[in-house]
């Protein structure tokens, strides 16, 4: 399994539930049921893949997650996890409070754009970056969020949105190994995982009114 | 469902089966319908293929469609070159594996196939129903399954699966005997039929009672509304293919002629197609059972009957898990009801998996070869088996 999936199972407790959005061929959460009991659920744009999970016995939602989320109740699960894929979401507000709103701590990754790699690509060569990470060029990426540890941070602590962990890695691009960056992490960490949740005593929004469903 | 739906004989047959009877609910202990109306005795059609294991864990029951009926695989005998209408998808290795499943499917009440219907003898005149035969629900088609699981002795269902009207059999199972099922897989299905679909139904009733042979039903004995009935399955039939998959069959092909004919005999290649189908139908199947079962499947609105006007109510008596079908091109039954009701079932809690297949075969995609159909459904019944603590073969 990726580096990253095995640095955010580690986040996640034991016989808890947890909700994977964009989860692939179910990869963590495969891994979370067999080595932490989770029950588990996913939600998956792409039927391939939606197929791969019921075929490994996951619970699966084929859709797309900002549609998918909506129906779950407030605090529905005990993690829901966003796994390199923040950088492509259209509005990502939305989709980190629907986290929050229907998960009691949220799990987000992100390729980070503070790499010292990209900054040097920047200021050598005065090209949009292109690395391992990020293979795309401006014309045809799917990445259409530029992120830094430094701005996640920035727009947890405008939204009232507590870290709880915050953990910087290097690993090559969907690689099996890697580190934990402690040294100047907002020079060195390629990816970036945060551990959220609303903060204590905020309720979270009216239940909606779906009608007779 | 169609017949335009081939069969490909992939893998190994259950081989030869056997059609069972079962007759129950005989006077004065009748089978109260949803109506309030009485029915009895009732007799049920039903095969099963595979081996009931000790624990009896191990029963999936297979749902039949509008014009189908018990016999889902295998041959009736050597000679039989017809299987079963879901043969490429029950048998041993297959989607339905008969190598771990004990499957079993009955034909519905209502219908022509050998379980009690408007066709059969009303023991209290001696004569054939009619219409003397009470209008049922797809809740009462249900309740009479149950007897014959009863029956057979068979207390626990791993899986209830079926397509259309099949699939509400399914959900109505998962809503009325929660402590029996344990998961259901609804394929191209609904919670409630559309305004559409029921005035699609109406006009294939009309077409057959517009035969001044159906007789107001009274027709068994003389010469059946034929034309009717056949103009009934040319409309049915049209509905459970897309735009996509007519075009590429048919196009706008001619017949014979490379010209038109200037009359009103047949020139395109579609309408051969069409007369081929509705003539095809109306030696298997009886015109009142059609107007009876297409009565069912328009009354079915589970919110309003099992939740008091919430889908969510009534799947919060549910406890079944689930897995639900789509086909992007059935409009009959479109991908939003099969969301629709996938919203549902997430909002009362259950464990539900979702995908949509994208085809252009339209409704009748259920009843192709279908390899993404066949590994969702496998991987489900494999994954409820090891779950209910099956033994995993």
């Amino acid at each position: 399994m990726r580096f990253d999936l095995q640095i955010i199972a580690s986040l996640i407790a034991d016989g808890s539930r947890v909700l994977d959005l964009g989860c692939g061929k179910g990869d963590l959460l495969q891994y979370l049921r067999e080595k932490k009991r989770v029950e588990g659920f996913g939600i998956e744009i792409d039927e391939h893949e939606v197929i791969e999970c019921v075929e490994r016995g996951l619970s699966v939602l084929h859709g797309d997650m900002n549609e998918e989320t909506r129906d779950f109740a407030d605090g529905s699960f005990d993690y829901v996890i966003l796994s390199q894929t923040l950088q492509q979401v259209f509005d990502p507000e939305k989709i980190i409070d629907e986290m929050l709103r229907i998960g009691r701590t949220g799990i987000v990754s992100f390729p980070c754009f503070n790499h010292i790699a990209i900054k040097l690509q920047l200021l050598l060569k005065s090209r949009a970056p292109v690395t391992e990470e990020l293979p795309y060029e401006w014309y045809n990426t799917p990445n259409i969020r530029v992120i830094t540890l430094r701005d996640f941070r920035g727009f947890c602590a405008r939204r009232g949105i507590r870290i709880n962990n915050e953990i910087a890695i290097s690993t090559h691009h969907r690689d099996e190994t890697g580190q934990v960056v402690r040294f100047l992490p907002d020079w060195f960490a390629k990816y970036g995982i945060f551990a959220l949740a609303r903060p204590a005593g905020e309720m979270p929004r009216a239940g909606r009114d779906f009608g007779r469903g | 469902m169609s017949e335009y739906s081939g069969h490909v004989q992939g893998g190994a047959s259950v081989g030869i089966v056997e059609k069972k009877f079962f007759t129950f609910a005989g006077p004065p202990e009748e089978m109260p319908l949803e109506s309030g109306a009485r029915l009895g005795p009732i007799t049920i059609a039903y095969e099963t293929y595979g081996k009931l294991d000790e624990s009896g864990g191990n029963v999936v029951m297979v749902f039949h469609a509008l014009s189908g009926n018990s016999h889902a695989a295998g041959c009736y005998s050597a000679q039989d070159e017809k299987p079963g209408w879901w043969d490429n998808m029950v048998g041993p290795g297959k989607g339905i594996d008969t190598g771990r499943y004990f499957v079993v499917c009955s034909n519905i009440i209502g219908s022509c196939y050998g379980s009690t219907g408007p066709g059969s003898t009303d023991p209290r005149t001696g004569r054939p129903y009619g219409l003397s035969f009470p209008l049922f629900t797809v809740a009462d088609i249900v309740k009479a399954q149950k007897a014959l699981l009863d029956h057979l002795g068979i207390c626990s269902i791993l899986c209830g699966i079926g397509g259309s009207i099949g699939g509400m059999q399914a959900l109505e199972w998962a809503v009325s005997y929660p402590e029996m099922i344990r998961s259901a897989i609804p394929i191209a299905s609904t919670c409630r039929r559309s305004a559409l679909s029921i005035g699609l139904s109406e006009a294939q009733r009309q077409a057959i009672m517009a035969d001044p042979n159906w007789n107001k039903g009274d027709y068994y004995g003389q010469e059946p509304p034929n034309k009717g009935l056949a103009l009934a399955r040319i409309i049915g039939h049209i509905t459970y293919l897309s735009e996509a998959s007519m075009e590429r069959k048919f196009g706008r092909r001619l017949q014979e002629n490379s010209a038109f004919g200037f009359d009103f005999t047949t020139d395109f290649q579609v309408e051969s197609y069409l007369h081929y189908q509705g003539q095809k139908f109306v030696e298997r199947f009886d015109a009142n059972s059609y107007l009876y079962i297409t009565k069912a499947m328009d009354y079915f609105d589970l919110a309003e009957q099992r939740g008091g006007g919430s889908l969510v109510q009534a799947f919060s008596r549910a406890s079944a898990k689930f897995l639900v079908i789509a086909f992007s091109s059935d409009w009959l039954y479109p991908t939003s009801q099969s969301r629709e009701m996938v919203k549902a079932m997430k909002m009362a809690g259950r464990d539900v998996s979702f995908c949509e297949i994208e085809t252009d075969f339209g409704h009748d995609s259920f009843l192709l070869a279908h390899d993404q159909l066949t590994r969702l459904i496998s991987g489900f019944l494999k994954r409820i088996r090891s779950e209910e603590g099956g033994r995993e073969v």
